[in-house]
């Protein structure tokens, strides 16, 4: 019989109820890593000071600024489990891993959702870049399916940075290389979306084929090897 | 009487250099066994080797009747650890991490209240963060969330430590209690004159070897 403590799905609940409760009683998404996403958003407006060029090169920022404010995420998730021991009691409990795996990376990717929103939402009003419904239904698929990918290999990489001195500088190192399709993908896919330097809408929908290929991989990847990952 | 624990010349290793040298040690249901043994001789690591956390290198070693090289995911769904560390989440209130934990094990509400009382965190402790709890609080938090594991064999590791006096004496009869119940207790601990009351034995741990 499926007691709650071999329920897989009961478990994932949990895990990822523990850490939007702790996001929502800690404010860190709302009050330091969303402002810092729209500094960044800002700086590159700054930085490039053209609308020709920001329209041009608005879906890489997006994204790039994701990846920034996702490391924060990251190291925000796995810091709270290190804290107090608690990632070692979650081990000593006998709970699942694999569904620790998921529930952790469900729950950074709500809250790589929300950061997500808000970025694009800048460029449109910051970079007055314009997006037809046909280009804004591609970018809800790209954001979901480029958020499962992310969420679930930060997640993986997260685990694996925790135990070790030097996390903080270490985590980027690992992950930004192994993300770099996703990058690549998401913002190919969001360039059809926003009609970025002539782009079409049905040269976005491979790439979003791509990365649900890169989606599924990370799922079936992290729930394996998260477990003895995180046991070493 | 039934052997929960049984370790035999236990070899394990730690960040390359060995944690134990050969421990030997056998824990009968319902003892309270209380380690004893000057600093580094190998008590944490008997406990962490015990919940299945330390792996063995050499040697063999049984708890609740499962090997403890094959079958550490077994173990580790029958054992409570409370380290040096609470174990907690320090932006979740009081209530919520024993929630969090009763939740692993599909534990009730009323079981979450219960523990939460003989703890004495409920009230208005239940809605403070961790964070903001004192050592002593904090440790009995995580004594809840161990009580709400339903834990069938204790492994604790200094667990006075930050408790005033009530809550010592508070601790030495919730483990009389469990132990009551049908759990084992083994603990490491400095205070040999108080632990030494609790335990029902002790053995001493050189690093080489348990007496």
């Amino acid at each position: 019989m499926s007691t709650p403590r071999n329920n897989r799905v009961y478990i994932t609940r949990a895990v990822a109820r523990k850490d939007l409760r702790i996001e929502w009683n800690s404010r860190i998404l709302v009050n330091q890593v969303a402002p810092f996403a729209a500094i960044v958003m800002v700086l590159f407006a700054f930085a490039l000071d053209n609308d020709g060029i920001l329209q041009r090169v608005a879906p890489g920022l997006v994204w790039l600024a994701t990846l920034f404010s996702m490391l924060v995420v990251i190291q925000r998730s796995f810091s709270v489990e290190s804290a107090d021991g608690a990632l070692d009691a979650l081990r000593v409990a006998g709970v699942d891993p694999v569904a620790i795996f998921l529930g952790k990376s469900l729950a950074l990717a709500v809250q790589l959702l929300v950061l997500e929103a808000l970025l694009i939402f800048t460029a449109v009003v910051l970079y007055a870049v314009e997006m037809t419904l046909a280009g804004f239904g591609l970018v809800v698929v790209t954001v979901v399916a480029a958020t499962v990918g992310l969420a679930c290999v930060g997640t993986l990489y997260g685990g694996l940075a925790a135990g070790v001195r030097g996390r903080e500088t270490l985590l980027p190192l690992l992950l930004l290389p192994v993300v770099a399709p996703v990058l690549i993908g998401a913002t190919r896919a969001t360039e059809s979306a926003f009609g970025s330097g002539g782009a079409t809408i049905s040269e976005g929908w491979p790439w979003v084929g791509l990365l649900a290929v890169f989606a599924v991989l990370f799922v079936a990847v992290g729930s394996v090897a998260f477990g003895p990952l995180v046991d070493e | 009487m039934e052997t929960v624990i049984e370790l035999n010349d236990v070899v394990a290793v730690l960040g390359g250099f060995p944690a134990l040298a050969g421990v030997s040690l056998s824990v009968q249901r319902g003892e309270i066994v209380l380690l004893q043994g000057p600093n580094g001789a190998g008590k944490t690591s008997v406990l962490r080797v015990c919940a299945g956390l330390l792996p063995v290198e050499r040697g063999t070693g049984r708890v609740l009747g499962k090997d403890l090289a094959t079958q550490r995911e077994d173990i580790r769904s029958r054992v409570g650890l409370l380290g040096h560390q609470n174990g907690l989440y320090l932006d979740l209130t009081v209530k919520q991490n024993v929630e969090f934990w009763a939740s692993s094990v599909g534990a009730t509400a009323e079981e979450v209240r219960d523990a939460m009382a003989r703890m004495r965190i409920d009230g208005r402790l239940a809605n403070v963060k961790a964070a903001q709890l004192s050592a002593g609080q904090r440790r009995r938090t995580a004594l809840a969330s161990l009580i709400v594991r339903r834990a069938e064999v204790w492994l604790l590791d200094e667990p006075h430590a930050g408790l005033d006096a009530a809550g010592r004496d508070e601790l030495d009869e919730l483990l009389r209690s469990a132990v009551r119940a049908g759990a084992t207790v083994v603990l490491a601990s400095h205070e040999s004159e108080r632990a030494a009351g609790l335990a029902t034995r002790t053995v001493t741990i050189d690093g080489g070897g348990a007496q």
